[in-house]
């Protein structure tokens, strides 16, 4: 069976875009081949700085060919009707149609219509042109005199289609003047002429040899192994950075991998400064010494050149740069310990945050005061959190973050912790940023827990109460993110705090400009119950309960509202529990039909001298007994002991329905007996809403 | 490779002035005009009329000048070794863009001395945006040994107009690439003339004190009342000059009101440097430097040499 080979020749493809390309190029392709009716056994994508490529192997040689019968007027049908007849099936006269008999209908026409399979060849001439045409880059361009876009200038087109040991067929068809060929080019500088091709293999092996690896995992795999192996030979170890390596592939057609130095002196810098300015700069490695647990005055460059001179210049060159560049964060390093961080505090008074909510300064107080707030919740010393709070952003206006925004809080606790400043707060410098998302770690220590809570609330107080709320897919100032971080610290530490009273003090010290859209607050609290359910939902617990619970008059203490739930679903997966809901839902749901008939609603208590049946009467007295048991459980917040409690009105409950007829002729037993189902609608109450439990 | 024949003092791997003559002439084998610096302050060679004016309309063009770089920002007193608030760029603009133009740009870097089969040269993403132009383009900066060495870019809208054809920028860091060829680690070493000894001359020579007394300028004395005053006079200037231009179908003085439009950038760019615009002001200095782009831009359309047909 024939192979496709596709090549799009191009000017440098941004790295970070390369894989995305090579997924789409595949999946576009195939799609329209099956669309189509061009079946194939396999595909695979290639992308280089300078070319995606595509194979599709075991395509048929042509489409297969189609029948239908196309049915048409009765014999003897008005000329208008044969003649119209006769152009759409593509006849020229009637003799070529054939006559079928229908014993109700009659005589009528119908054409055999046979079309051939085309070649396959010419079915991807037909729609490639318009996969380049519009293919989807993040962004994409013209140049020159044409109106093609592409994410670089296009320069050439290979597209061969032939089977094993055939020559293959070149698939002729033009994009904007580039016609396709079988001729691609090597390596910008060392295989730069032009390269005749015909399938996959021969592809590889002629670009391999003009110093091309198509294979982009493979050129990962060359140079993360090559890094290690000269890591390995100095008694080091390479720090590995997925993301680096990724976008460092997409910047080499044949990695060649070099180890590089820089003074020692520079080793005065923290690591993570010295890797920051190496890899957002050069886009270079480092190297850690096992023997210290710091980085070596080394770094591994990916190069794109196998140099005349052993790279030896390329060496040079990295290096200097590199000097250059920690020359520039050494000097940082040291104005801003120099400094003190106490210094930028005042600066703040002229930042704005968000031109509806203030100054820097005026949020940095906000929070101040909401952690000391919290402080005493969560077990903090209030000085030390007042102190944190106060100094966590300082380092936003340090050289350093300014630089490397992503070193922020890392680099508030080493000043912190250079200036002599306690423990906890230097920590809480750093950590009351986290969580920064699902895979990050959650601060355990008191002070940090202050001051991240309030912060995560400052920021979804203050867009609440401007109205940014997010919507959709925009989220700008991860404001989803943050919700999810308090929930997280909240139930990873067992933090006791009732949401609602923290979102009120929250209130107090914003000062929007404004008019706060009505009723933000319950809006914001529910925003929790929403990222408290995608939270749930992530961990593989059921989401539905939260909605239940939730329901339920001020349940805004997140800990315990989980605990609650925890509960409740082991409850339910028991037998005593599946058959309480069942009863639970008998009872509504007569309930809601007899309440809707008469439009009144019934409501305990009962009146004990209508209680006819030792049944009712079982049931009326079990309510009561499992009310004041669950109310005591709840009030010391054993959920355990309220679900063994509420598992008794399985009994009565059952036993009622057996036994009681709820629509007695009598109107005040009726009445009696519906007021009695609605005590168990009461006595579920104390422990979640049941209506809004699924399955 | 730097051409056998040049004298000592002209090779480019020597001196500045010789690399600057180097890339000029090889441009000018490409059949570039080549210009001579814009007389106004501007804060990159983007800005010439010969560039963001030319990038506009269907007339081919092709140019290539050294255009002086104001950044006021980036002044440190002299006292770092490779920023500068006055600096060069030699900036190449060929429109359309040539098929060719990775290998043109290559072959100036062979010009000037670099081998490409010692030195890693590479692409690597970099888009270009002027919000003051109100300009983009796709492109890259071009990294030689790990080092920036110039900015490429294809221009797709200029003045909120689109380019079409698309012409093709490049920008070469002159100081940067001198230090490169000429193997110095701080700027204010480069020899300048290619001389040694007594006759030779420094980049500091030249322009250390420069980069001083501006650097006190820049940021501590420059009158910021004047400057306010004067980027309300440039913005008025350009808006009176676009519509005493405006002859319907035609306009008739697009450069003079321009030169306002360079001007408001530049005092702009003086405002930031002494930390008197606020970061809400800032975005609306821009927008209002952008529209005085964008009427210029508009104009420049009705001219001959925005490819308006002749009446």
């Amino acid at each position: 069976m024939p192979d496709l080979l596709l090549e799009l020749f191009s000017e440098e493809i941004p790295a970070r875009m390369q894989a995305q390309a090579a997924d789409t190029l595949k999946k576009m392709v195939t799609d329209a081949l099956v669309e189509r009716g061009l079946l194939y056994e396999g595909a695979k994508a290639f992308v280089t700085p300078r070319r995606l490529a595509l194979v599709v192997h075991g395509l048929p040689g042509k489409q297969a060919d189609q029948h239908e019968d196309k049915k048409g007027p009765r014999v003897g049908a008005p000329e208008a009707a044969l003649a119209g007849f006769l152009k759409s099936a593509g006849l020229d006269s009637i003799e070529q149609a054939h006559v079928h008999s229908d014993p109700k209908k009659g005589d009528f026409y119908v054409a055999h219509i046979h079309r051939a399979g085309r070649p396959t060849p010419e079915v991807l001439a037909e729609f490639l042109p318009q996969i380049i045409r519009t293919f989807p880059w993040p962004k994409s361009m013209r140049w020159g005199s044409g109106s093609l876009r592409w994410v670089r200038p296009l320069h050439s087109i290979v597209c061969t289609f032939g089977t094993e040991g055939d020559e293959p067929e070149v698939v002729p068809f033009e994009v904007d003047g580039i016609a396709s060929s079988n001729v691609t080019y090597g390596h910008r500088f060392m295989g730069p002429q032009a390269i005749t091709v015909k399938r996959l293999d021969d592809w590889m092996a002629k670009l391999e040899a003009a110093k091309v690896v198509v294979d982009r995992e493979r050129r990962k795999d060359i140079i993360l192994n090559d890094a290690k192996d000269l890591a390995l030979a100095r008694g080091l170890e390479l720090v590995e950075d997925e993301g680096l390596l990724e976008e460092v592939a997409g910047l080499v057609e044949w990695p060649v991998v070099l180890m590089g130095e820089f003074e020692e002196r520079f080793l005065d810098i923290p690591d993570e400064v010295i890797r920051a300015t190496i890899r957002a700069n050069q886009k270079c490695f480092v190297l850690k010494d096992p023997k210290t647990g710091r980085l070596a005055n080394r770094f591994i460059l990916t190069s794109n050149l196998l140099a005349h001179d052993g790279g030896k210049a390329i060496v040079a060159g990295n290096g200097r740069v590199i000097r250059a560049r920690l020359s520039d964060a050494k000097f940082f390093w040291d104005t801003d310990r120099a400094n003190g961080l106490e210094k930028n505090l005042p600066k703040f008074a002229n930042i704005t945050f968000h031109e509806k909510l203030g100054s820097q300064q005026a949020r940095i107080e906000r929070i101040a005061a909401l952690a000391v707030k919290l402080a005493p919740q969560v077990g903090a010393d209030a000085a030390l959190t007042e102190q944190a709070a106060l100094l966590a952003k300082a380092d936003l206006l340090t050289e350093v973050v300014g630089e490397f925004p992503e070193l922020q809080g890392l680099m508030g606790r080493y000043y912190a912790l250079g200036e002599g400043v306690a423990e906890e707060v230097a920590l809480a410098c750093e950590e009351h940023y986290k969580p920064q998302g699902p895979g990050d770690r959650v601060p355990t220590s008191p002070v940090s827990i202050a001051v991240a809570l309030a912060d995560k609330i400052d920021t979804l107080a203050g867009f609440w109460a401007i109205d940014e709320k997010p919507t959709g897919s925009k989220d700008p100032y991860a404001l989803r993110r943050a919700a999810l971080g308090i929930i997280r610290i909240i139930l990873e530490n067992g933090v006791r705090v009732r949401l609602a009273d923290v979102i009120a003090d929250a209130t107090k010290g914003i000062d929007a400009p404004v008019a706060a859209p009505e009723g933000w607050q319950a809006d914001l609290l529910s925003f929790f119950a929403d990222r408290l359910k995608v939270y749930l939902r992530d961990n593989g617990a059921r989401f539905d309960l939260v909605d239940a619970v939730f329901a339920l008059e001020g349940q805004d203490d997140l800990f315990q509202l989980v605990s609650r739930m925890t509960s409740l679903a082991r409850f339910l997966e028991t037998e005593d529990g599946k058959n309480l809901l069942a009863g639970y839902r008998r009872a509504v749901n007569i309930l809601r039909i007899e309440e809707k008939k008469d439009g009144k609603a019934y409501a305990g208590p009962t009146n004990a001298t209508l209680l006819k049946l030792a049944e009712e009467e079982k049931l009326a007295s079990a309510i009561e007994d499992v009310k004041s048991r669950v109310g005591r459980a709840i009030a010391a917040e054993d959920f355990e002991a309220a679900m063994t409690a509420l598992a008794d009105l399985r009994g009565p409950v059952d036993a009622f329905f057996d036994a009681v007829t709820v629509n007695a002729p009598e109107a005040d037993l009726r009445e009696n007996r519906l007021k009695l189902l609605d005590e168990i609608r009461s006595a579920t109450r104390t422990i979640a809403d049941f209506d809004r439990i699924e399955g | 490779m730097i051409d056998p024949a040049l004298p000592a003092h002209m090779r480019p791997d020597r001196s500045f002035q010789a690399l600057l003559l180097t890339l000029q002439r090889f441009w000018a084998d490409q059949g570039c005009v080549i210009l001579q610096p814009y007389d106004m302050e501007v804060g990159a060679g983007t800005f010439h009329p010969a560039t963001t004016l030319r990038a506009l309309g269907p007339k081919h063009w092709k140019a290539a000048y050294v255009q002086p770089s104001r950044r006021p920002k980036d002044g440190r007193y002299g006292e770092n070794p490779n920023r500068l608030q006055h600096y060069y760029q030699f900036q190449v603009i060929l429109k359309p863009s040539p098929e060719n133009l990775q290998e043109l740009y290559l072959k100036s870097l062979e010009a000037i001395g670099v081998d490409l089969g010692l030195h890693d040269v590479r692409f690597v993403e970099d888009d270009w945006e002027s919000p003051t132009l109100g300009a983009w383009g796709l492109g890259w900066e071009c990294w030689c040994d790990g080092m920036e060495v110039s900015q490429f870019t294809y221009f797709q809208q200029v003045a909120g107009f689109e380019c079409a054809p698309v012409a093709g920028e490049l920008t070469y860091g002159l100081e940067r690439l001198a230090m490169y060829v000429q193997g110095v680690e701080n700027v204010y070493d480069l020899n300048f003339n290619g001389r040694e000894g007594d006759e030779k001359i420094t980049y500091g020579d030249v322009f250390l004190q420069a980069e001083q007394e501006y650097s006190r300028h820049n940021f501590e004395h420059a009158d910021t009342d004047m400057l306010l005053e004067q980027f309300r006079m440039a913005e008025a200037a350009c808006k009176k000059y676009i519509a005493a231009g405006d002859a319907g179908e035609k306009h008739l003085m697009v450069l003079p009101a321009y030169d306002q439009c360079i001007k408001a950038s530049h005092v702009f760019n003086l405002l930031d440097a002494r930390g008197v615009i606020s970061v809400t002001e800032r975005q609306s200095y821009i927008l209002r430097v952008r529209e005085l782009a964008k009427a210029c831009g508009a104009a420049w359309l009705k001219t001959d040499a925005g490819g308006v047909e002749a009446a």
